[in-house]
């Protein structure tokens, strides 16, 4: 009878335990954080944080939104959904935040959408692309989900345009991430306006995030003899694939998304390979503006690297949030909905965004060309 | 056996007695929302962690692929409630057969395997499972399964756990229990008696994959969302955590570890940069200093862990 | 023909990495009967310390792996004692538990001070083009490289199993190591000596695998520690000769199945290629069968 009494303790316990931890402090606007800072994505987590923190730094440093300092509340989601959504609970139930950042894939930003929709919270992704995230299946949006990155479905269709109008591209070849959801939404867009503008993909590959050898896919590809090659991922991987590609004798122009956009790049793929490389982003980082030159040199003086998309998207996304903040008026979640959804020409550094009534960002799209490991702009489209 | 003893009406009361008192403390919002996730998600775990003790606690059988049967349970209701509109008690039916299915097809080949191999080996099938549902786009491969509906309640969660408590328990206490524990024991001495080692074993291994499948169905059916990276080698780590830290062996002790895991999990939600190193140092702490577990030395009738020594779970090759 | 021959390149080229982890697993294995999840973890370190190396002390290559090796081997010491001594008496899910903590350990430290993002080799082993007939096998002389050290880290190690006083100790305790112990043999340094080597071997990859592909971060060592185990078993867990083989076959098959399969399922194929070896020939393909005494 007694291990029954004890485990009733235990019970009791741990109700006891997750009760009331939480206060509301009143003289400070808290934002909660939900990202991916362990597991197989961390990077990517991990980058979006330290963009956030430096503009948040800013930010209080030059007094705060609505007269109050931002606290930012930081969790991990350990890259799994389930912890996603209770880390979402806790951000909103226990630490009473105003809005919720995050998560960085969208695979885990659709297991919190739900709990901020019941709660009535905004969140917002600055990376989760898939367009799934703020429209549902019938067509409806997702009242309390926002995103500032473009939807797989806009950037993989301006991948194929390109392909087919610039580069006069008729046969092209995909090799895609079959673990990023980011990857398959992208090449699903580029292969339907891709085949309506009368071009055929010759080969399919795939890899695994990760994955460090393509060398089997990319001798499979080279096979099939294509004009273009598409590689929609992310640059840990595509770093390797373009020097792997070109080790391997294959010279065709290489494209693909934002996912692209890091220094590393032309660490990984050696600055003779990466060329003829040519990827859709939401700015240039060459660009001479004042306040992508002041970021930069604010970013590599608080992490002493250089930024990449990850860490300039987090940065905006701050701001971003600061910005509706001001418009609502107060630190209220669904006046800041409302103002969310009525953002109209938000300048940020990754370019000047509105929201449209499906709650996704029109922004201007830039397309920038790798030369000898340096990127140089390209163009520059209007939504 | 009468069924109206003495004991069992003081459980029965004590088991709805909690019930009642739970559902008073959600309705008085004193459980909220995030209280009552976190309740959802040790009810889950503690289906996940006494369905492994039965295979790996009871019937010795060294299995680190759990987690493959729970993504069997959660993609099949997922299917069934999202895809086909069934309702839920059809879906975990359905997922629970499922998992069990699978279960067999493991099971079989896996009869010889021992020890590490066997552990390899089942870690392997759970891979393979996840593998395939990378790869398949109904269930929408990488990109995960989205809008799954919302059938699974606290009432769900709760029930569905004294259903499983009770029947794994009533399991080991009969003869098919015994002949389990015999063949952790010993196999070949419980051949050489008479015991059909091979019905036990997959059997436990049905059985084990039943009950992960209804715990896969009321995970997809709560979260809304699953992908398969969620079913992976790290899941099965994590239950079989539960199950070694609660003592193998002892269905109270899986009950207490998913509590106090989870417990655990949530205090270090505050340390996030640090979580994993903290959570690796309290594993090996653990592993170092109490091997048997919480309550690994109430319930087990022979003193498993005392013996050093290369024995224990599986017989070597040796 | 070309693709085939550069496809078998491919495949022996991430064999030899897969040989090389699978050597130190098997060797922890038939001495002290652990699956030693932080191997691959050891390889990551390597991976880092050459990484270290090259980029901060400029040294070149050569140098580097032979201090990234020696490092590791006396991490893996370190481990041993600290980690596994204690648990060695232990049950075996008790032991799988901590050498997964210990692995879980090295990668989240590793995080925490490092950071997430993948780190790149500065360029110490010249990489040159290799056409042959007539450009359609092209070899990259680091390809070269990887073998042949590959093959003498191998001779070297047959070697010191085989004719040297220690490494009859390691095949003895293998064996029994109750009556090596009885036969005056120190249990503790040889088991010691076991996992510098195997560590050794495991750091070497690490740096191996941090030149060719020229990319490493803190998880990297999860998944190909995952299968060099896999490796490991297939030809034979505790046997040498069978972790080379094991290592170059599955490197072959999983290039193979990208080539000519759908490259999506080549770790189902690799899982079901040692489940189906598991259930054949449960001692790997160069195992006997042992018969099991009541």
């Amino acid at each position: 009878m007694s291990k029954k009494l004890s485990l009733g303790l235990v019970f009791v316990l741990v109700i006891s335990l997750l009760a009331g931890c939480g206060k509301a402090e009143s003289d400070k606007i808290k934002v909660g954080l939900d990202y991916e800072l362990s597991g197989q994505v961390a990077t990517y987590g991990q980058g979006l944080v330290e963009g956030i923190e430096l503009a948040v730094k800013e930010i209080n440093a030059a007094g705060g939104v609505l007269g109050k300092q931002i606290k930012l509340v930081k969790s991990d989601n350990k890259s799994e959904n389930a912890e996603t959504a209770n880390v979402a609970t806790k951000l909103i139930t226990r630490d009473k935040v105003v809005a919720i950042l995050g998560p960085a894939t969208s695979g885990n930003a659709k297991a919190a959408i739900p709990v901020a929709n019941k709660n009535k919270v905004p969140l917002i992704s600055a990376s989760a692309t898939d367009d799934d995230v703020t429209v549902d299946s019938n067509g409806n949006v997702r009242e309390f989900a926002f995103k500032t990155c473009f939807n797989d479905s806009f950037q993989g269709s301006i991948l194929a345009n390109f392909a087919s109008d610039d580069l006069k591209s008729k046969k092209a070849a995909i090799l895609l991430d079959n673990t990023s959801d980011y990857s398959k939404g992208l090449v699903k867009s580029f292969k339907e306006t891709y085949t309506s503008l009368g071009g055929t993909i010759v080969a399919e590959q795939a890899y695994q995030q990760k994955d460090k050898d393509f060398k089997a896919a990319l001798t499979n590809i080279k096979d099939s003899n294509p004009d273009v090659l598409y590689v929609p991922g992310y640059y840990e991987e595509v770093g390797l694939i373009v020097k792997q590609a070109r080790e391997l004798g294959i010279d065709v122009p290489v494209i693909g998304g934002d996912g692209y956009d890091s220094p590393k790049l032309a660490d990984l793929a050696g600055k003779d390979a990466l060329n003829n490389v040519f990827f859709t982003n939401h700015y240039s980082s060459k660009d001479t503006t004042k306040e992508v030159v002041e970021f930069k040199e604010a970013f590599k003086k608080e992490y002493k690297k250089d930024p990449n998309a990850f860490n300039a998207l987090g940065y905006d996304l701050a701001y971003f949030l600061k910005d509706a903040l001001q418009r609502a008026g107060e630190a209220d979640p669904i006046k800041l909905k409302d103002a969310l959804a009525s953002t109209k020409g938000f300048k940020g550094i990754t370019g000047e965004l509105s929201i449209d009534k499906h709650h996704n960002p029109v922004k201007s799209i830039t397309i920038i060309e790798m030369k000898d490991g340096e990127q140089t702009f390209l163009k520059k489209q209007q939504p | 056996m009468k069924w109206f003893n003495k004991k069992n009406i003081k459980m029965i009361i004590l088991v709805l007695g909690t019930y009642a008192i739970s559902e008073i403390l959600i309705k008085a919002n004193i459980i909220d929302s995030y209280i009552e996730m976190n309740l959802v998600i040790i009810g889950i775990n503690i289906i996940l962690a006494v369905s492994l003790n039965l295979i790996t606690g009871f019937t010795g059988q060294f299995s680190l692929g759990h987690a493959g049967f729970m993504a069997i349970g959660a993609y099949v209701s997922a299917i069934a409630t999202a895809k086909l509109g069934l309702p839920f008690i059809a879906a975990i039916l359905l997922a629970a057969v499922s998992a069990a299915f699978v279960g067999l097809l493991i099971g079989i080949p896996t009869l010889r395997l021992k020890g590490d191999y066997l552990a390899i080996a089942t870690l392997g099938f759970s891979e393979i499972i996840r593998n395939i549902l990378l790869n398949i786009e109904y269930v929408g491969g990488a990109s995960g399964f989205n809008d799954i509906p919302q059938y699974t309640t606290w009432t769900w969660i709760y029930f569905m756990v004294v259903i499983t408590v009770t029947v794994i328990k009533n399991f080991v206490n009969s003869y098919a229990g015994r002949a389990c524990i015999a063949i952790r024991e010993d196999e070949i001495a419980a051949e050489a008696m008479g015991v059909n080692t091979t019905l036990y074993k997959v059997l436990s291994f049905i059985i084990g994959a039943f009950f992960a499948g209804i715990a896969g169905a009321l995970y997809a059916n709560y979260f809304y969302f699953i992908k398969p990276d969620a079913f992976g080698f790290m899941k099965s780590i994590d239950i079989l955590v539960i199950v070694v830290f609660g003592g193998m062996g002892s269905i109270k002790g899986s009950i207490v570890g998913a509590f106090l895991l989870s417990l655990i999990s949530l205090l270090l939600q505050s340390v996030p940069e640090i979580r994993m190193i903290l959570y690796s140092l309290i594993l090996f702490t653990i592993m170092v200093y109490r091997p048997q577990g919480i309550l690994g030395d109430y319930e087990s009738s022979v003193k498993l862990f005392k013996r050093g020594g290369k024995l224990n779970v599986g017989n070597q090759n040796k | 023909m070309g693709k085939l021959l550069q496809q078998l390149v491919n495949g022996i080229t991430l064999g030899s990495i897969y040989a090389l982890i699978a050597l130190g697993y098997t060797m922890v294995y038939g001495i002290i009967n652990l699956i030693n999840f932080a191997h691959g973890d050891i390889f990551m370190l390597g991976a880092y310390i050459g990484f270290a190396l090259t980029t901060f002390l400029n040294m070149s290559f050569i140098p580097a792996l032979v201090i990234s090796m020696l490092s590791c081997a006396i991490i893996g010491v370190v481990i041993e004692k600290v980690a596994y001594k204690p648990i060695r008496n232990s049950s075996r899910i008790a032991a799988l538990i901590t050498a997964i903590s210990v692995s879980l350990f090295i990668e989240y430290v590793m995080m925490y001070f490092v950071s997430a993002e993948t780190r790149t080799f500065p360029d110490v082993l010249a990489g040159k083009k290799i056409n042959i007939l007539n450009g359609r096998v092209i070899l990259n002389s680091k390809d070269i490289y990887i073998i042949i050290i590959t093959i003498l880290l191998m001779i070297m190690l047959q070697y010191i199993i085989h004719n040297t006083k220690i490494g009859k100790a390691m095949r003895a305790v293998s064996l029994d190591s109750e009556a090596a112990q009885l036969m005056g043999i120190n249990v503790d340094k040889t088991i010691s000596y076991t996992f510098a080597i195997g560590s050794a071997l495991a750091g070497a990859a690490g740096v191996l695998v941090g030149v060719y592909y020229n990319s490493i971060d803190p998880l990297m060592g999860m998944v190909p520690g995952l299968k060099a185990f896999i490796a490991a078993v297939i030809g034979g867990i505790g046997i040498i000769p069978g972790a080379m083989f094991g290592g170059i076959f599955l490197g072959l098959t999983e290039t193979m199945v990208s080539a000519y399969g759908n490259s999506l399922y080549k770790d189902a194929v690799a899982f079901a290629i040692l489940i189906i070896v598991l259930i054949i020939k449960p001692n790997g393909l160069f195992g006997t069968t042992a018969r099991e005494k009541v």
